[in-house]
């Protein structure tokens, strides 16, 4: 029992970064139909931005800073002007194949700039221990939930309470409509693009501590949050979090107890259920659309 | 009869110069390694280890007069792009092949390096590799088969360790280190408390920690590659995992202690090669490496270094630069450092290729890998 506890602190922490990274799968999709298969390597290049910043002299909380910064004007205004805007024209499809491409070139980059060696990354939650109902629990666990949860609320706050948040859900759900009731569509679909630059690089500086930096992180990290994202709903927010939490405990769990070869199966058997029983996933709204 | 003589001689020149040329032609060697993929970390250290001796030894005036030339191609860490990236190599008709790393790229290229004639020396520990009657395979460092009575011994007489959990990689170099140390642990009597295995690669080792703690072993076997070392050293700690860690060298590496950081104190291991051994020439070998290279190589920089000085140590040997002729030199031969300063160490190499030479136990304190003792050759 005390064993299941400790994979499931483990299974929500790591769930909780994947589930980062899925929300920001899913507020693309939603505001302009990009599903980037580059999002894996999105988590993966802040914190080599970061490990530039402090060789370069700076100290942790200043790379931190500046690495945001860079991913926001990279990850998030670089990647909307100078790939979806030109691409999205011309479908979806296109547009899904430019970011696999973008995520090979941002991998090899980041080989051939930085090293294929592993790099240590330092964790900005102290180590340690705490008790939790007479179990002794990593510190850094339960910062990694805490954070993670912190930057959910966060979102969910912004999106439901603010006026911002209602503009950009207009403009996610009927943009010719919301452009008639003055909202700035454009500017709302940048957010957007701003807000995961900034969802991805909290998921870097969270996980790499315990992935270490390496140019190959993505891998792991895009196919986990894209099967959280459609598992929970991809056109849903609220099941993005979810489907990232459950993957993480099923991962976790699988690993434990069904085996460590087939943990990466687990979560995928998962998928092909969902997608033949439940294809909106589990708490998505299915969507119609005419061809 | 003019026009005859003229045209002889001519012709003479002609190839008395191209021999000439040929015996001062480079040396030529060929290197596949893992220079990107999980085994960066072995790759790269053992290419610069292979740079640096060339560069050292060129600069002496080379070998029987020769410069050495060494070609690098990547295996990317996978068994099936080191078979092509070999026999491409192998097409080239070099001297010796030097590499891969990983044992199970080292597996799969040796039937062709043999099947070539091509002596192949490689920085694999998997015991089985020089088990198959190959005959022109050498380690530069000690099989499974000779470190793990080793770290059994000191698991069994010095922590008094009942029973221990073993994480390994499921590869090749993995598969072949838990079974060595199964066999070990069963001579002592010590029980398995858990037997995990973990992929190469791995990134999340929460659940296999989870399993550890639950097990409550007396000590904790890792054989897993670097970067997975650090990673599972990070995480006994973030568990609270306080029982003692145990490994080979791929547990108490530098790469391993630069990734792990705090995690790594208190691992120890047996390691054949250490830059931190109480060995003169090996500092002076550290010392040219962190110049070069600014940064502090593992074992896998004193491999590649090593596999360059045997060539030179055989080929001087025999006299001559005979690639036919180098794995029969290479077999019973012993390699004195007070004789080639840049073996490091005296080695002896059998009738399989495997390595005879002294060894060390190690043990992580405050970052770095402090030498606890010192374990001979097995036969003098």
């Amino acid at each position: 029992m005390s064993n299941l506890l400790d994979l499931l602190i483990a299974g929500l922490a790591t769930g909780a970064i994947y589930a980062i990274v899925a929300v920001g799968f899913t507020l693309l999709w939603q505001t302009s139909q990009t599903i980037n298969f580059a999002q894996g390597e999105f988590v993966m290049l802040p914190a080599f931005l970061m490990l530039a910043v402090m060789h370069a002299g700076a100290p942790f909380w200043l790379a931190i800073l500046i690495g945001i910064a860079l991913s926001l004007l990279l990850l998030g205004l670089g990647f909307k002007m100078l790939l979806v805007d030109p691409m999205l024209r011309h479908g979806v499809l296109p547009l899904a194949i430019a970011t696999m491409a973008l995520a090979i070139g941002i991998k090899e980059a980041a080989k051939q700039f930085w090293s294929a060696e592993a790099s240590p990354f330092p964790s900005i939650i102290p180590g340690g221990d705490i008790t939790i109902f007479g179990r002794v629990v990593a510190l850094q666990s339960i910062g990694v939930l805490v954070l993670a949860i912190l930057a959910v609320l966060g979102l969910t706050t912004l999106l439901n309470r603010t006026s911002i948040g209602h503009q950009m859900q207009a403009a996610a759900q009927n943009p010719t409509v919301a452009r008639i009731i003055g909202v700035p569509v454009e500017r709302m679909i940048l957010l957007t693009f701003l807000i995961n630059a900034f969802l991805v690089a909290l998921a870097s500086l969270l996980i790499t501590p315990i992935y270490l930096a390496k140019f190959s992180n993505g891998e792991v990290l895009g196919q986990a949050a894209f099967i959280a994202a459609i598992v929970g709903g991809f056109n849903q927010v609220r099941g993005a979090i979810a489907g990232g939490l459950l993957i993480g405990v099923v991962d976790n769990l699988s690993a434990a107890y069904v085996s460590t070869q087939y943990r990466a199966a687990v979560p995928l058997v998962l998928l092909i259920a969902i997608i033949l029983f439940r294809p909106q996933g589990m708490l998505g709204r299915p969507e119609e659309r005419t061809v | 009869m003019k026009p005859v003589f003229l045209a002889s001689a001519l012709l003479a020149t002609v190839l008395t110069g191209a021999a000439i040329a040929q015996s001062g032609a480079p040396i030529k060697l060929a290197n596949v390694a893992e220079l990107s993929g999980g085994g960066a970390t072995v790759g790269t250290n053992w290419k610069n280890g292979i740079d640096l001796a060339i560069e050292e030894i060129n600069s002496k005036g080379g070998v029987l007069g020769r410069k050495l030339e060494v070609t690098h191609a990547d295996s990317q860490s996978n068994p099936g792009v080191a078979r092509a990236q070999v026999q491409k190599a192998l097409d080239a008709e070099p001297y010796v092949l030097l590499g891969p790393g990983y044992s199970g790229s080292v597996k799969v290229t040796a039937p062709l390096a043999a099947e070539a004639g091509i002596a192949q020396i490689m920085g694999g520990e998997a015991a089985e590799l020089t088990q198959a009657g190959n005959k022109f395979l050498f380690r530069t460092s000690f099989g499974q088969q000779s470190s793990m009575p080793k770290v059994a011994k000191y698991i069994n007489d010095e922590l008094k360790a009942k029973s221990v959990a073993i994480v390994w990689v499921n590869n090749d170099f993995g598969k072949g280190g838990r079974d060595s140390i199964s066999k070990e642990f069963a001579k002592y009597n010590i029980k398995v408390a858990a037997d995990l295995s973990t992929e190469a690669g791995q990134a999340d080792f929460a659940a296999d920690v989870s399993k550890i703690k639950a097990a409550a072993p007396d000590a904790v076997f890792v054989y897993v590659n670097e970067e997975e070392s650090a990673r599972i050293l990070k995480e006994l700690k973030r568990q609270g995992i306080t029982v003692p860690l145990v490994g080979e060298t791929t547990l108490v590496g530098q790469k391993v202690v630069e990734l792990a950081g705090d995690a790594a104190n208190g691992a120890r291991g047996h390691v054949g090669l250490t830059t931190d051994a109480p060995v003169e020439l090996i500092k002076a070998f550290r010392d040219k490496f962190v110049k070069k290279y600014n940064y502090v190589p593992d074992h896998n920089g004193l491999k590649g270094w090593l596999a360059i000085y045997m060539i030179k140590a055989t080929t001087e040997k025999m006299g001559k630069v005979d690639s036919k002729g180098f794995a029969d030199a290479l077999h019973g031969f012993t390699i004195t450092a007070a004789k080639e300063p840049g073996i490091l160490m005296d080695a002896t190499f059998d009738a399989n290729g495997d390595i005879d030479r002294q060894g060390f136990l190690v043990e992580i304190v405050e970052g770095k890998q402090v030498v606890k003792q010192v374990l001979p050759k097995l036969n003098n």
